[in-house]
This record gives structure tokens, sequence and C-alpha cells, in this order.
């Protein structure tokens, strides 16, 4: 086992090594960089000013050297300086990262709540009616776009209460922080709801096939002690994996619903410094994004290996 | 106790339904979702193919009088604030989204079949070096990786499929590999290996094609995700440019502000990228029960 850990933890390195060259480099093959946004608004430059300007932020050195001072910088926890409010990185981003894990956690408990029981109910209901419309439910999960959810809950919002939720850092009532927080993760947690809800249908199902739960009916046992007490248990270990995967994959609806609904998370701030090619905000965030998905990855695993006394993780 | 009528039992479990048009009839009547989604695609297709005959207007032009008209019997679905014919730039946006969806997957797919084959079949460095390269583009959300790779190519229509295409190679090479693996230890490898086929002969002509069952019912799954991707890249301004009609940019160009005035901008435009994403997944699912059963869920 621990040979496996090891194993596993050098890979991760390689991983995030070969993630941080592929989008230092993706980041710098457009024509062009912040400099240029910055004085494409002025109309005419003089070429000394931007030079100097260049010199100043270091993007007149050689592709190598700017890595390998990113690289130093975040292993001395230095995320170097945002290009637009020319402060600190790290003070741009982490006010920014409670607010994304709040909704984060939220979106997978909602995700839990709703997918798990319907999954359920799908799988000991099979063939019949109630099976085909949940399992036409969760397509139409799994195929709703997260920000049109996000818009179609703020028509809601406005034809129900007459005005959108807006966001507030301190919610004062409980009222508010479940409108600021509950209703932005439910757009984001609905589409994994589907996804663990169609994983949970599967997984029973396999069970509910296995031969000692024919013996537990065979016993005498009702339907609810073999469907909870024997099935359900075992039935859950694929979808814990699913839920820790969908942990980190849930960026990607949060980055669409932190923009529908104006939250300034760590999500929608990736976009807009994508738009302003601010480098170093974009390279912290998505290496940001790729060490919460691998270390994810990992602790599933593990996990799983806890969870399930057959996995055993030898050489 | 009644007599088994073995004809009916037989027709009804397709026995007489073996190839043909009585093939495709059982199928379509034992998969209705499937079939379902079918028509839907088929439906989307059609309308793109045929969007200059179907819609009575351009999508592009502009005519600020109907600004904001609510759907009648001149814009079945109004206008937007450009006054331009929400109808049109829906039924010329599924050119774009499918454009982008099938052009994404088929790309990816390509790719995704050369690493996972080579990967799986040469094995050794080419398969530890292909799978570092997996593991790097898996390690990052679908999205955000579009995200990165749209603002580093540009924005256009074949930048966009390109930056769609490039994080569903993983998938599609996971997959191959795998089945790769178990393949090439069968007999009929090893006999054509023993009549001295050449190893590019025999992964191309007999290792390939056993694998095409389940990278056709990934292929169809991804359309559904790149159809998502493609719509979320150009909702955040970072995908398809103007002048193309993007159902994704019509919901940023109506989001918040068109809410209260115009919800006919927020529906339709919606409806269009769910359905069509729907009718993927539906047919996506079919091809899975039928392709291989063992996936069922």
């Amino acid at each position: 086992m621990f040979a496996y850990i090891a194993r596993r933890l050098v890979l991760m390195l390689v991983t995030l090594i070969g993630i941080s060259i592929v989008i230092f480099v993706l980041l710098r093959i457009v024509p062009g960089n912040i400099v240029d946004i910055l004085f494409a608004a002025a109309g005419y430059v003089d070429p000394s000013d931007k030079a100097s300007l260049e010199r100043e932020l270091g993007l007149d050195q050689p592709i190598v050297v700017q890595y390998l001072h990113w690289i130093g910088g975040l292993l001395r926890g230095d995320l170097g300086y945002s290009y637009v409010s020319e402060k600190p990185a790290l003070d741009e981003i982490l006010p920014r990262i409670p607010i994304t894990a709040r909704l984060a956690g939220l979106a997978l408990l909602f995700s839990a709540a709703i997918g798990i029981p319907l999954g359920v109910i799908s799988a000991v209901k099979q063939g019949t009616r109630l099976d085909y419309g949940l399992r036409i439910f969760s397509l139409s999960g799994l195929s709703l776009p997260a920000f049109w959810l996000g818009l179609l809950i703020l028509m809601a919002s406005v034809a129900l209460f007459g005005t959108m939720p807006i966001f507030n850092p301190n919610p004062k009532t409980w009222t508010e922080a479940i409108a600021i927080y509950c209703i932005p993760a439910l757009a984001v947690g609905f589409r994994s709801a589907a996804l663990v809800m169609r994983i949970t249908r599967s997984s029973m199902l396999e069970i509910l096939r296995q031969d000692y739960i024919r013996t537990a009916r065979a016993k005498g046992a009702s339907e609810a002690a073999v469907n909870y007490r024997h099935a359900l248990k075992n039935a859950m270990l694929p979808v814990i994996t699913v839920l820790g995967i969908e942990a980190a994959f849930l960026i990607g609806g949060l980055i669409v619903t932190e923009t529908v609904f104006n939250i300034p998370g760590v999500a929608r701030f990736l976009v807009e410094a994508i738009r302003w090619r601010d480098y170093p905000i974009v390279q912290n965030l998505v290496m940001l994004i790729a060490v919460v998905v691998v270390l994810a990855n990992f602790m599933v695993d593990l996990l799983y290996a806890v969870l399930d006394p057959r996995i055993r993780y030898t050489d | 106790m009644d007599a088994i009528n073995y004809d009916t039992e037989l027709r009804r479990a397709g026995a007489y339904s073996t190839h043909g048009w009585r093939k495709l009839v059982f199928l379509a009547r034992h998969h209705a979702l499937g079939t379902a989604g079918l028509i839907i695609m088929t439906v989307f297709v059609l309308a793109a193919v045929f969007a200059d005959v179907i819609c009575r207007f351009s999508p592009l032009d502009v005519d600020a009088a109907h600004a904001l008209a609510a759907p009648d019997a001149l814009h079945w679905m109004g206008t937007d604030s450009f006054g331009r014919d929400v109808w049109s730039r829906i039924i010329h946006g599924a050119r774009i989204s499918l454009a982008v969806g099938i052009g994404s997957t088929a790309l990816g797919s390509v790719f995704g079949v050369t690493i996972g084959l080579a990967s799986g079949y040469l094995t050794g460095w080419v398969d530890l070096v292909c799978q570092r390269i997996i593991d790097i583009l898996q390690a990052l959300p679908l999205l955000v990786l579009a995200l990165v790779m749209t603002a580093a190519l540009g924005p256009s229509l074949q930048n966009t499929i390109i930056a769609i295409a490039i994080p569903l190679i993983p998938s599609v090479a996971r997959v191959i590999r795998a089945n790769t693996l178990a393949l090439r230890e069968l007999p009929f490898v090893e006999a054509a290996k023993s009549i001295g086929m050449s190893e590019m002969r025999i992964a191309l002509r007999h290792v390939l094609p056993n694998t095409l069952a389940p990278l056709i019912v990934l292929a169809t799954a991804q359309l559904g995700s790149a159809i998502l991707t493609e719509a979320s890249l150009s909702f955040l301004g970072l995908g398809i440019p103007e002048p193309h009609p993007s159902w994704g940019r019509m919901l940023s160009e109506s989001a918040a502000e068109y809410v209260r005035t115009a919800p006919w901008l927020v529906i339709f435009p919606g409806l269009a990228i769910s359905l069509a994403v729907f009718g993927t997944n539906l047919l996506g699912d079919a091809l899975r029960d039928i392709l291989d059963p063992r996936q069922r869920g």
C-alpha cells in the first residue's frame, strides 16, 4: 500500500508539472499580451513606454526564464502580481476561495441528497413507469446547461418575488443566506444529481442481481431490509467515487453559475482573468484547479481501498 | 394452463427480424427512447441543412423598429434587442452547434483512437508517455481546458472546434486502450502475427474494428458534451464570435437584463441547447444498450 501511495504521489507530481508547462505555453501562444490590452484603449502609445512596462512585468524574458520564475515563486508561496489590479495574486485569489468552496460543498450536498434517493427508487422500481420517468428526469438533468437553469431560476425569482437574489458575502438572515448560496448551488448541483442518480441506479441494479440478495429474500427479509440494509451499503462505493470526482469537476458548472448570479468566486474570476490575459491569475487558478482535481482523484482511490477490503493496491 | 404460442414469443424476441428494415423496426420498437433521440437529432440536422429554406429572415437582419417583439405570427419566437428574428437565429445556430459538436467529436475521436491504439498495442515506453499525456489532459475539467485553449487559439469556429476536441481525447484514448489491451491477447491476433502480418496492419485491420462499438457509444455521449461546452464558451463570450449566431451567446446577450422584459430570449435558446443534448443522450443510451448490453444501467 505504501509503495502504491509513493508511486501515485510521484505520478501526481509529474502530472502537475506537465499541466504547468502546458498552461504556461498555451497562454503565451497568443500574439500580444496584457500590455497590448492595457494600451489598446489609449490609442497611440510610445513604443518605449510599452517596452518599459514589458520589462517591468518580466514579459521581455525568454519563456523558459518566465516559467522557472513562476515555478520558483509557487514553491515559495509567491504567486506573483495581478497585471490588472497590481495587487499580489494571492490577495486576489484567497478571499474568493471560501465563496466557491461553499457553493461547491452545497452543490455536492444537493447532488447526493437528490441523486441517491432517486437512484435507489428507480432501481427498486425497475421497469415501471416511475423508473422510466426518473430516467428521463435524470437525462434531462444531464442535458440542461447550468447557466440556463440559473437564468430560469432568476426568471422564477423575478416572477415570484419581484427581485433577483443579489450576492452579499455576509448575509444577515437565514433566508438571505439560503437565497444567496442555495439557489446557485442548486443550479450547479442539479446536473451532478442527475449523474449520481444514474450511477446509483446502475450500481443498485448490479447489487440486486447478486446471489446474497436472493438469499436474503429467501430467508424472509423484508424488501426494505434487502434494499437498504443489504444492497444500498454495497451500492454506495461507486457513488462515493463519482461524488469525489464530481467535487473537483464541479468547477465547470461553477464558472457559468457564478457568472449568471454575479458571485465573486474563484471560478468567475478565472474567466475575467482569461479575458484580460492576466497571466499570473490564470496560471495560478488553473494550477489550483488541477491540484484539487488530482488530489480528489487520489483521495477517492484511497477511500475506495478503505471502504472495500477486497481492494488492495499492491505491486 | 394456456399453451405457449412459440411463434408469437419468437416474433416478440426478434427471431424473425434479423436484418434489413425488419431489424430496424424491431430495434426502434424495443428502444423507444433511443428512437426518440434519433428523431430529435434528425430534426436538428435537417433544420441546420435547410435553415435558409425554413427561415423567413436572415439571422443577421437588424430591424430596430421591431426590437424585443414578443412571439407573434411574423416572428414565431420573437426578436432580440437588435430586432433580429430569434427563430432564424436558433435554426442557424443549430448549424454552428452541430458543426462544432460533430467536428470536435470527430477530431477528438481520431486523435483519441490513434493515441489509444498506439498506447494499447505497442505498450512499453509509448504507453508510458501516452498515459502521462492523457493524465495531464484529464487533470482539468472539460470547460476549464476548453476555456484556456480558446483563449490561447483565439475566437473562431475552427479554433473552438480544436479547443473542445482536445479535452475529449483522453476519454476516447482510455477506452480504445483498454479494449486494445484485451484484444491483442486474443488468438486471432496471434494467428495474424504468425502468418507474418505487420503490426500496423494487425492493429488497423483486426484490432481497431473490434473497438468501434464502445467508440460509437462514447462519441455519441461526447457529442452532447461538445454542444454543451460550445454553448458555455459562447455564453462566457469566449466561443464563436460574431456574426455567427450561437445559442450560448444568445443567452449571454439576454442574461439578467432581459429576464424581466423579454423572457423568450432566455427560454427558446436554452430549450434548443437542452433538446439537442437530450437527443444525443437518449441516442447514446440506446446505442450502449444495443452494442454493449453489459454496460446497461
